[in-house]
Order: structure tokens, then C-alpha cells, then sequence
């Protein structure tokens, strides 16, 4: 078993890139992704690590970067959030395309307006239908490991396809945890230097990134989505390598006394542990609540979805970014999509919440429970609301 | 391509659209966008090399005569080198009055 040591997320993070032997790293500082890559450039600086580390004067120019190194075989990373996110967004559609398996980690924050450094999931949401595989971390634990799963997943060459890790801002990013250590040897073991298919070197000359003529695009885009929708296989594989590797075992959607629930609140990211809590609480009160985390957004796994939620009366989304003007939330939005074709399901009652950094108690988790289970008892089946706003 | 892109499935395509084959562009028929298409007067050529120098997409190239002459696989018809052409040897021509 690995060492155990108290340490910022952020800095975790940076420790497990390292760890994972990347070549190349390149970012430019937003906040509040700005300590991860503050201490990558430490580490590199001090020759604790064999990467070239690269100083952008924007984060388009990080992922282009990344794009160009990775297309040389080189292990590359990024690291951003919100507005920098919405800058570089171009590029992402382009990695995805060209199948580099570049790692990103998003520390999560609002897209402005107004300007907000807080954290919510508005800005990956921008770039939801990327491409990428999309992983969502509820601690600082799942950070850490999920450096080594994604650079493994990405790199295997039935999958490549790049990996955003979403790690929440602040509420994450800048919390001390405990994090248990891999040793060195066993990441050696896990994650083997990376072995590209099609790489750029002058011995055997390939171009990447040319027009598609609508003659062919169509083509292009066909075997994009085929490789993700069929990652899940590999994704399966590489937590359950993780697994038996470290004893922590990961799933695409994880439970939480869910088994008898009637009723089940639905979350992404470190909100799920704030949930967790309202769960024991509510429990003790003889209530029947679960909670269902959807740690895997990209591809969607619609059938560990369905599994885990069907059986339950109603579902309590909660969302952390709205779709303005559209179905609520996102991730309700994917959920009743996931539901539609079933005779019997659950409601599904969305709440957006924790928007720009709002706290959101195991309290108000308690007070939407609540409502929800009115309302849908009131015949209010598929409501929406923005939890906690002063009217 | 060793085949043209319509004729591709999307199981065959190399991972993230890759192209394999270096210098294929060759194989890419521009020529279908012109209108219009230089028409050379031999008459009148003095072999300065002008419509060559000019031409950028590099459509022209020297015969053994000495003069130079036009592929029309890939020029799209764009007239420089009619326009540069000191002695009005070269006209363009619309495809559809070739005679």
C-alpha cells in the first residue's frame, strides 16, 4: 500500500502527472486551475521531472501545443478552466478529431457573466459533444488515480481518444485531503511509455489535420463517435486494472444506498460527498433516499444508468450549469434521454444548484428532496427549478 | 488517396483521418473549378516564362519545344498568366467554347 499524506488536491494532481511521465506540459494559469500547473512548472524547473514545460500566452496556444507534441508521440498535458476552456474550445474538437490521446484537467468554474472564479459546471458543458472522454471526480483521491486511468485509456490503441478529468474549483481544486501514493514501480507497471499508431517523424512521412470535402466528412464523423461509444469496453477494463492494482475499485455511475430508495438524488463532481451526508441524515430519519454519482459523462453509459435508477420512484437531478432556454439542466437532460424508452420510470425532478460557487448543505440538499417528492406527488413529474434563489 | 474520398468507408479510414500517403495532393483534381482555361498562341510565345513564374498553383511546366504549357488537371482557371503575359499569347477561353 501506498503512502498517505495530507496534500492540496491541486498539488496531488500535479504529483500524479508527474508521476505518469509526461513529456510535454503546457498551460496557461486561470484560476482556479492556476496551483496545479504553478507546481508542475516547480517540479520541472527543479529537474524533478523530464518534461519540457511550456509558457503559451494563451490557453488556444496550450491545447495547439499539446496537439502538435502529442502528434509527435509525445506524452502531453494541459490543465485549465472556464473562460480559458471557452478559448481553447476550438482546439478541443480538433484533438478529438485527429485521436491524440492528450490528458486535461478542468478545475470547474462559471463561465462569466458575470465574472465569476467560483465553481460550477458551466464551462465544460460548452464543450460537452467534444469528443472527449469525460470523467467527473468526486475527491481528491479520484484526481490522483485518474491521471494514471486516463493517459492508460487514452493511450490504448482501440480507444485513443483524449480525456478530460473535471475536478470542481476550489470545493476541490484548493481543499487539503488525504491522498494515498501509488509507488513509482507499480505506475511503471501500469501505464507503460506511450506507443502512438500514427506519429509525425520525418522517416515516415503522414500529414494530420487536412480538409474533409463533404465527400468524406460525414465518414470522418462516423468512425469518431464509433470509437467513443465503444471506449466503455476499455474504460471498463482500465478502472478494473486500477482495481486490482490499488484496491480502489471504480464505476461509471456509483450508488450510494440505493438499493430499496424511492427516492434518488443524481449528481457530478464533489457535490456528491455534500449529497452523501443528506443521505445518512435523511436515512436516520427513515426516509427511503440513495444517491446515484455519475462519475463517467462522455460516453454517457446510458445501461449502468438505467440499472442503477429504474427501480427508484423518482429522481432528484441536480444540476451545477443550465441549458438557457432548453430542458433545465444538462445532466437531467441526458437522464430523462436515457429514460424515455423505458414503459415504467421514475420522475425526474432537475434542480440547478450551486451555481458560481454557491454552497449547497446537506441542508438544502434535505430541503430539495423535499420539495421534489411534493411537487411530483402534486403531479409535477418533470419540474425545473434554480434552487435557493431569493425572490 | 489511392482511391477517391467518395469511394471511402468510414471503417476504412486510418485513425483520426490520417493520411498515410505523403504528397497526395497531386492526386487532387482542382481543375474542375475553372470556368474559364488559358488557351496558348505558339505564334506569339517568346518562351520568357512569365504565365510559369506567375502560375501559383504551379500548373505550367516547360515541354520540349520550349514552351510551356498548361495542365489543366489542376488549374483552376484563376488568368494570371494571361494577364502577365507580355505579348498576349495566352487567352482565357470559357471550357464550354472549346472547339
Amino acid at each position: 500500500m501506498g503512502k498517505r499524506i495530507g496534500m492540496e488536491v491541486s498539488l496531488a494532481a500535479a504529483e500524479a502527472v508527474k508521476q505518469a511521465k509526461v513529456d510535454v506540459i503546457s498551460a496557461y494559469p486561470i484560476t482556479p486551475q492556476t496551483h496545479i500547473v504553478e507546481h508542475l512548472s516547480e517540479i520541472v524547473a527543479n529537474g524533478e521531472m523530464d518534461a519540457e514545460f511550456f509558457c503559451v500566452e494563451s490557453e488556444h496556444s496550450a491545447l495547439s501545443v499539446c496537439l502538435g507534441s502529442e502528434a509527435t508521440g509525445a506524452r502531453s498535458f494541459t490543465c485549465t478552466s472556464s473562460q480559458g476552456l471557452a478559448l481553447m474550445s476550438e482546439i478541443t474538437y480538433i484533438a478529438s478529431a485527429l485521436r491524440l490521446p492528450i490528458v486535461m484537467i478542468i478545475a470547474n468554474r462559471a463561465l462569466s457573466g458575470p465574472i465569476s472564479i467560483w465553481n460550477d459546471h458551466s464551462d465544460v458543458m460548452s464543450i460537452r459533444d467534444c469528443g472527449w472522454i469525460q470523467y467527473f471526480a468526486e475527491n481528491g483521491q479520484d484526481v490522483y488515480d485518474h491521471v494514471f486511468i486516463a493517459y492508460r485509456l487514452a493511450e490504448n490503441r482501440s480507444v485513443l481518444l483524449p480525456v478530460i478529468i473535471n475536478l470542481d474549483g476550489f470545493t476541490l481544486s484548493h481543499v487539503i485531503e488525504p491522498i494515498e501514493f501509488i509507488e513509482q514501480e507499480k505506475i511503471d507497471q501500469f501505464l507503460p511509455p506511450y506507443q502512438p499508431v500514427h506519429r509525425l517523424h520525418p522517416d515516415r512521412p503522414v500529414s494530420m489535420g487536412g480538409i474533409a470535402l463533404p465527400s468524406i466528412f460525414t465518414e470522418t464523423k462516423k468512425a469518431h463517435e464509433v470509437a467513443i461509444r465503444s471506449s466503455m469496453s476499455k474504460i471498463l477494463d482500465t478502472w478494473k486494472a486500477f482495481g486490482e492494482m490499488t484496491g480502489r475499485y471504480y464505476h461509471p455511475i456509483e450508488t450510494y444506498k440505493t438499493e430499496d430508495a424511492e427516492t434518488l438524488i443524481v449528481i457530478m463532481g464533489s457535490y456528491a460527498e455534500t449529497a452523501s451526508v443528506a443521505v445518512d441524515l435523511m436515512r436516520e430519519e427513515g426516509r427511503s433516499v440513495g444517491l446515484a454519482k455519475i462519475r463517467l459523462w462522455r460516453p454517457f453509459p446510458f445501461e449502468d444508468f438505467k440499472k442503477a435508477t429504474l427501480h427508484a420512484k423518482q429522481l432528484v437531478v441536480i444540476d451545477r450549469a443550465i441549458s438557457m432556454g432548453g430542458p433545465g439542466g444538462p445532466v437531467a437532460s441526458e437522464v430523462k434521454a436515457a429514460l424515455y424508452g423505458e414503459p415504467m420510470h421514475p420522475a425526474v425532478y432537475n434542480y440547478a444548484a450551486g451555481l458560481g460557487g454557491r454552497d449547497v448543505s446537506p441542508a438544502d440538499f434535505i430541503k430539495m428532496v423535499d420539495k421534489a417528492e411534493i411537487e411530483i406527488e402534486e403531479g409535477n413529474r418533470e419540474g425545473f427549478e434554480i434552487y435557493g434563489v431569493r425572490e | 488517396m489511392t482511391k477517391p474520398d467518395s469511394e471511402w468507408t468510414w471503417k476504412e479510414l486510418p485513425e483520426g483521418t490520417v493520411m498515410l500517403e505523403p504528397g497526395n495532393a497531386d492526386q487532387y483534381r482542382t481543375g474542375d473549378w475553372k470556368t474559364l482555361k488559358p488557351v496558348l498562341n505558339k505564334a506569339l510565345c517568346i518562351h520568357c516564362g512569365l504565365c510559369y513564374i506567375f502560375c501559383p498553383d504551379m500548373s505550367y511546366s516547360l515541354d520540349s519545344e520550349g514552351y510551356f504549357i498548361v495542365d489543366l488537371f489542376y488549374c483552376k482557371g484563376c488568368g494570371i498568366c494571361a494577364k502577365e503575359c507580355p505579348t498576349g499569347a495566352i487567352t482565357m477561353v470559357a471550357e464550354t467554347e472549346e472547339k
